[in-house]
């Protein structure tokens, strides 16, 4: 019965969530806190603290996401052309190719750019 | 005719052309050292475009299963983008070397958003309309935010980003709800479907929903607020470019898709979209004062007259439509014109950083550049539509077509606003005549080019007013 | 077979809260993932369609919409690195040097 599969999915979720949410609220209950200044200091490395918190951001690994997204749609786009490479006439594989040599074409620009150097 | 073959692509040449260009134009830009090759390439690339959309005249047809048509409208769209894009880089050259952060893909990016404009002018599809726009949208941010470690250009970039993936996320779940109530995104299945509909609620909701995002892109008012923003910190030439073929694009798919596939709601819309139009005017009208800075008041003017293309817009479900959309075409020409030019007078005397935009700066012009101030009185007219100018003829003929469709208080309602917005322009004119200064002009020889081209089309384009208006008119709409 | 309107009121819900969370929140990078949010309300209404109508062309048409979604997400996170590199901070209050 439709209901029945329900039932269970029901339960899982209570079960699932129930169990993190008892632990949580017990150890909120019974940990003891006694907060002073140096234990809600910023940790580094045990001793003071020296400079700003800020962290240097690097590029790279935003490019290296940028590259890896548009390939990977990419792939996506590939797998249906792939399994339904066997019904396409002419024009479907031609279309497929160049799909691969446009995203080739960035690829090179991206390459030629210094994009895929890791500094 | 129909179906995915060869002389589909024959059919859409000019946009195919421009797309596969700008691919070639990626390689040109990874091997080349000078941005000035990519920009001629550029310029070489958008004048064989024109020369393909000339040999698509007369052409009426529809490609790849009826998702695209090529019919007189979207020639004439073609051009008018076409056109701009030219201006444009032709305002670009100089400026983007003077403020020395000239690269390549400026112009790469430009062609892509060329090429997503004409192709919303000849969807058919819904799907198409929301690629469409996003092809025109995307690059424009990243033009947006071109200019390197000014803060204000990455915020407008930002900021346009922001609000026009919000906008597109409108219009592409408006599009869903057509999807479902209909069953088809193909323009021509929506309206049969639509005639035995048996949810309107759906249909008017997708509708409305296409409507706020299309608004969004084309900057009418409630959802204008981006655009001073935005308008005053992109680099000049993309201000320029956005201007004009944001609205030229968004208006082009706008009336093809609600002439097309919504004339049954259009009785329930049409009194929002009258009152979209009256809010337009007035906002653009009376905010633009207020500005003192003359890239702020270009930016609230062109939300007004966004406001008179909508005004096309209020009669698209009557039988009088072929007239809007003669009107909307031939204002969308003037508009291009005029409003090319006065950025290009604008860019003339911008100085770095941001300096030279003030109404001050205009000071003395009349005096010591003579013909750069008659040029600029020329645009300021055509904008307020006075004769002779094109902007004068493109408002007569709105506004008798909005009068025969019966719509006689918005025509009154934007004659005053026409009246209120000579005040501002004509401020303009006082500072340039009858104030003292000394203002720093530069003289750059695309940019003059580009001057003498708009001054030149506003004023003799005026005398080809009927050839024009016919032309136009013959451009009706294939899916009727 | 759940009835159409559970997913159309589940996409009008998640299509709500992604326009809540644009129109309130101040980090830029919440704001997107908003956006995103209402991307894939849509791409929930078309599938939900698509098996109403028992056609395909309703799932194709999500194909469009997450390469666009991706296209965006490229150009959208760039810009807000950019923004980042300059000012610190990713808050759009802070935004303000063009005053509206």
């Amino acid at each position: 019965m439709l209901l029945d599969n329900w039932l269970f999915v029901g339960l899982l979720v209570i079960v699932a969530a129930g169990i993190p949410a008892i632990v949580l609220v017990i150890a909120r209950l019974l940990a003891p806190r006694k907060p002073n200044d140096a234990k809600l200091d910023t940790y580094e490395c045990g001793m003071e603290t020296v400079g700003d918190t800020w962290v240097q951001f690097k590029v790279q690994y935003y490019i290296y996401a940028l590259v890896f997204l548009v390939f990977d749609v990419e792939i996506i786009f590939l797998y249906p052309w792939a399994v339904a490479f066997d019904h396409l006439d002419l024009l479907g594989v031609i279309a497929g190719v160049l799909f691969i040599f446009l995203l080739g074409d960035g690829l090179l620009y991206a390459w030629r750019k210094g994009a895929l150097k890791w500094n | 005719m129909s179906g995915y073959g060869i002389e589909d692509l024959v059919y859409i040449l000019p946009i195919v052309f421009l797309l596969v260009w700008a691919l070639v134009l990626v390689l040109v830009e990874a091997f080349t050292k000078r941005p000035d090759v990519t920009m001629l390439l550029a310029a070489f690339g958008l004048l064989a475009a024109v020369t393909l959309s000339v040999i698509q005249f007369g052409t009426e047809a529809t490609a790849f299963k009826e998702m695209l048509t090529v019919d007189g409208y979207a020639v004439f769209v073609y051009m008018l983008v076409l056109a701009s894009g030219l201006l444009s880089l032709g305002l670009a050259y100089d400026y983007n070397r003077r403020m020395g952060w000239a690269r390549g893909e400026y112009y790469i990016l430009m062609l892509f958003s060329i090429a997503g404009a004409m192709l919303m002018a000849s969807a058919a599809n819904l799907i198409v309309v929301f690629l469409a726009l996003e092809l025109l949208s995307i690059p424009l941010y990243v033009m947006a935010a071109f200019v390197p470690n000014d803060a204000s250009s990455e915020e407008a970039g930002l900021k346009y980003f922001l609000l026009g993936a919000f906008a597109g996320g409108f219009v592409l779940y408006g599009v869903a709800l057509i999807y479902g109530a209909t069953g088809a995104t193909n323009l021509m299945d929506v309206v049969a479907a639509a005639l035995g509909t048996n949810s309107p609620v759906m249909l008017l909701t997708g509708a409305a929903l296409i409507l706020v995002g299309l608004g969004f892109k084309v900057a009418l008012v409630p959802f204008h607020m981006w655009t001073p923003d935005v308008y005053q910190g992109a680099p000049t030439p993309v201000t320029a470019y956005m201007a004009v073929v944001a609205k030229a694009g968004g208006f082009a798919a706008l009336f093809r898709v609600f002439i097309a596939a919504f004339p049954s709601v259009s009785a329930d819309l049409t009194p929002v979209i009258a009152t979209l139009v009256v809010l337009t005017l007035v906002v653009g009208n009376v905010a633009a004062l207020a500005q003192k800075n003359i890239k702020r008041m270009l930016a609230y003017s062109s939300i007004s007259h966004a406001g008179f293309l909508m005004m096309a817009f209020v009669t698209y479900g009557s039988a009088l439509y072929a007239d809007a959309v003669t009107s909307l075409l031939f204002y969308l020409l003037a508009f291009t014109v005029t409003s090319f030019g006065s950025w290009a007078v604008v860019i003339a005397l911008e100085k770095a950083e941001g300096k030279g935009l003030d109404f001050e700066d205009y000071a003395g012009l009349g005096k010591k550049y003579p013909m750069l101030s008659a040029a600029m009185l020329v645009f300021l007219l055509s904008f307020a539509g006075v004769p002779p100018t094109l902007g004068f003829a493109g408002k007569f003929f709105l506004f008798r077509t909005v009068l025969e469709a019966g719509y006689a208080w918005l025509a009154i309602v934007g004659v005053i606003m026409s009246l209120v917005s000579a005040f501002y322009y004509l401020r303009v004119v006082r500072f340039m005549y009858f104030e003292q200064g000394d203002p720093e002009v530069r003289s750059e020889p695309v940019l003059n080019l580009v001057t003498a081209i708009t001054v030149v089309g506003t004023i003799f384009l005026f005398l080809f007013s009927g050839p024009l208006l016919a032309w136009a008119s013959e451009a009706v709409l294939a899916l009727i | 077979m759940v009835p159409i309107e559970y997913y159309v009121a589940l996409s009008a819900i998640l299509f709500m809260i992604g326009t809540m969370g644009v129109l309130t929140r101040r980090n830029a990078i919440i704001i997107f993932m908003s956006i995103e949010l209402m991307l894939n309300a849509a791409n929930l209404l078309f599938v939900a369609f698509a098996r109403m109508y028992e056609a395909l062309s309703g799932q194709i048409f999500v194909f469009f919409v997450m390469t666009v979604a991706a296209a965006e997400v490229a150009v959208g996170l760039a810009l807000i690195v950019a923004v980042f590199r300059t000012k610190h901070s990713i808050n759009i209050d802070e935004a303000s040097t063009l005053k509206g």
